[in-house]
């Protein structure tokens, strides 16, 4: 089971989710860890984890030697986490030394040696063949002895002798006040030390774990961290997944063609996408518009509700026509509703990453990611995001989260700090005007994509979710909602009377042409009136003239015949 | 607690008033400076009336744990009851007189 890295040190995975990626593998093997931590910081169940993860997922017998808790409080303390610990001792993988240490009835005569110990423990190890052992709250031994320049011989006779038997171990003590441990045990165990802390902000408790000192290995030595839930003790790497996971170029539909062509065809498969917007705008239908495309491509889905509960999304979702409960009861749609405040932001993150590993979706919802936090404590919410994102991202899991933002100026200041770890921005405004509130939809930032820059009209309807194109008065003003149709009617009017004013002048023009041509056909009567009397003079003229002609001729004629004969 | 006793015993009877029980593992000159100083202590203040039982947790380390024993050597004073505990190689009489309560406490 030694996980050799490059530079030959050999590992012990501690199994502790989380802790072993953190140090590229887990403890130094064969030599002792020094854990130390405040009351109450998880001292205990992780040392105690370390040596079940060993029996049950490595095969490698442990002993736990307590000097504080019980057998029987260790065993109902285990059992709550799945841990069987009397099976496991009396199948001799495990043995469980109680060492208690009555203070006050310890009267010190001369000198003496631990070796009482090193005898339990010794018989132990032979019974069970251990190969990890938890020793846990070891400054009880210190406080329980006046001598300690005994004490001191002896806890590093022990080191030694544990290293000389090749046995991986896991000391915990409790936090000094202004050293690490109280009574500097950090000499004695010079391999690897760890911190533990048990912070109280903003009224949640906040766990931390320091890897103080990892000698001969590479380690986070950021305070990450870690909780204590029913899957036992995981710490939460901020920097695990790093920056290195694949990019799919796969586009994943909103399921409203106009939203995707917003987004130049979708969000890229594995993308993280932030919807923020004041209170009401629409922003969780928006999410749920994806979550019901998403499902209906048979992906599966996990929505994380922080403000309302399952049965209240269902219902108010199936008002603006998304029929989740058939999702959920396919096995598709996944609900996980929690108060924000119930614990604190790792143990939410801590949840999330166990229901992510149970329910291994390809879509997830937190709605809002801005609940994990109060206002003014962005900062909280971003390092949230931050895990979250890369989490998902680790998985190729797509995901949308919702920021509830305040109204007025700062409605967009406040997603911005957390916008720049997300991928995909949508952000849902009110548009007032008129005394009316309508939704505008704008994509502020879409990473890797053709993007529109120009503002939709949202609307939310009981056939669902329709963007429309904005309509711009003629002042460019924005218009929608009744404004819109307002706008539209009297652009409507205006043309209907526009009409009818072409109506009435082409009618006119035809009354015009209709004079006209009547005037042009009376002058021409007139004319061929005219004509016709020349005519008709012309021609009563050629007749007098032919009249005339003929007279003559006449004459000329009697004038001929009176000269030849009878003159 | 069924073990064998090592006959030290001084009592004659049945009944000694106190009993008391010594730890040891091995040979070791701090085990040997206990026995050596318990059995003085003892016959200066309590001849006739103890019980000796020294354990030598290298040849019965199962023993350990009955009497939850932490250093060596450890002297258990099994009776008079209440149980109590001294851990030392008993050199500092004093000290011992006051853990088996034959002397009170100095201060």
């Amino acid at each position: 089971m030694g996980e050799t890295v490059p530079n030959g040190l050999p590992k012990c995975p501690t199994g502790i989710s989380g802790f072993d990626e953190m140090t590229g593998g887990g403890l130094p093997r064969g030599r002792p860890t020094l854990l130390a931590g405040s009351a109450g910081s998880g001292k205990t169940l992780f040392a105690l984890e370390f040596v079940l993860h060993g029996i049950e997922r490595f095969d490698e017998p442990g002993v736990f030697v307590s000097f504080e808790e019980t057998p029987e409080e260790l065993t109902a303390n285990m059992a709550s986490l799945g841990h069987d610990l009397e099976g496991l001792q009396r199948e001799k993988h495990l043995s469980v030394l109680y060492i208690a240490l009555e203070a006050h009835e310890l009267i010190e005569s001369g000198d003496y040696d631990l070796d009482g110990i090193f005898l339990r423990l010794g018989a132990a190890i032979d019974a069970t063949g251990a190969r990890r052992i938890g020793l846990d709250a070891v400054e009880n031994l210190f406080s329980a002895f006046s001598d300690l320049r005994i004490l001191r011989a002896e806890f590093h006779r022990l080191m030694a002798w544990l290293k000389a038997r090749g046995i991986t171990a896991v000391v915990t003590t409790e936090r000094g006040t202004d050293s690490l441990t109280r009574h500097g045990l950090e000499e004695y165990i010079a391999d690897c030390v760890i911190a533990l802390d048990n912070r109280i902000e903003n009224q949640l408790a906040t766990r931390r774990l320091r890897i103080v000192k990892y000698r001969g290995s590479a380690h986070d030595s950021d305070e990450c961290p870690f909780v204590l839930n029913r899957h036992g003790f995981s710490v939460i790497p901020i920097s695990s997944s790093g920056l290195d996971y694949q990019a799919s170029t796969e586009r994943v539909s909103f399921g409203i063609e106009t939203l995707d062509d917003m987004l130049g065809g979708g969000i890229y498969r594995g993308s993280s996408a932030l919807v923020s917007g004041t209170a009401g705008t629409g922003k969780s239908s928006l999410a749920v518009q994806m979550v019901d495309a998403a499902c209906r491509r048979g992906e599966r889905c996990l929505y994380v509700a922080l403000e309302e509960s399952p049965v209240q999304i269902e219902r108010n979702m199936a008002s603006v026509g998304f029929d989740l409960a058939q999702w959920r009861r396919a096995g598709l749609l996944h609900f996980h509703a929690t108060r924000p405040t119930s614990c604190g932001l790792e143990a939410h993150l801590a949840t999330l990453v166990a229901l992510v590993r149970e329910v291994r979706p390809q879509f997830v919802v937190i709605d809002p990611i801005t609940a994990y936090s109060t206002r003014g404590y962005e900062e909280r919410v971003k390092l949230m995001l931050i895990r979250a994102v890369d989490l998902f991202k680790s998985m190729g899991i797509t995901s949308v989260f919702t920021a509830l933002t305040y109204g007025g100026n700062a409605e967009e200041s406040t997603s911005v700090s957390i916008s720049s770890v997300v991928d995909v921005w949508l952000l849902v405004r009110n548009l007032e005007s008129a005394g009316e509130r309508t939704r505008g939809l704008y994509v502020c930032k879409a990473r890797g994509a053709a993007h529109s820059n120009q503002v939709r009209e949202f609307q939310l309807s009981s056939e669902g979710l329709r963007l429309v194109d904005v309509m711009l008065d003629d002042a460019g003003q924005i218009l929608t909602g009744s404004a819109r149709r307002l706008h539209q009617t009297l652009k409507e009017d205006e043309s209907t009377a526009r009409d009818l004013a072409d109506q009435r002048r082409r009618a006119a023009i035809e009354n015009r042409r209709l004079v006209l041509e009547a005037r042009i056909a009376a002058m021409r009567a007139e004319f061929e009136d005219e004509l016709r009397a020349l005519e008709a003079e012309i021609e009563g003229e050629d007749s007098r003239l032919r009249a005339a002609n003929r007279k003559f001729l006449n004459l000329a004629n009697l004038r001929n015949q009176v000269g030849r004969g009878d003159s | 607690m069924k073990h064998n006793r090592d006959g030290t015993s001084t009592t004659d009877g049945q009944s000694a008033e106190w009993v008391l029980r010594l730890y040891i593992a091995g040979q070791t000159p701090k085990s040997l400076a206990a026995v050596s100083n318990l059995h003085q202590i003892c016959e200066q203040h309590l001849a006739g009336q103890y019980d000796i039982e020294v354990i030598d947790l290298l040849e019965k380390p199962q023993l350990a744990e009955g009497d939850k024993i932490v250093a060596i050597p450890t002297l258990v004073r099994m009776l008079p009851l209440p149980i109590r505990k001294i851990i030392g190689d008993l050199s500092d009489t004093e000290k011992t007189l006051v853990g088996l309560q034959l002397k009170p406490k100095a201060s």
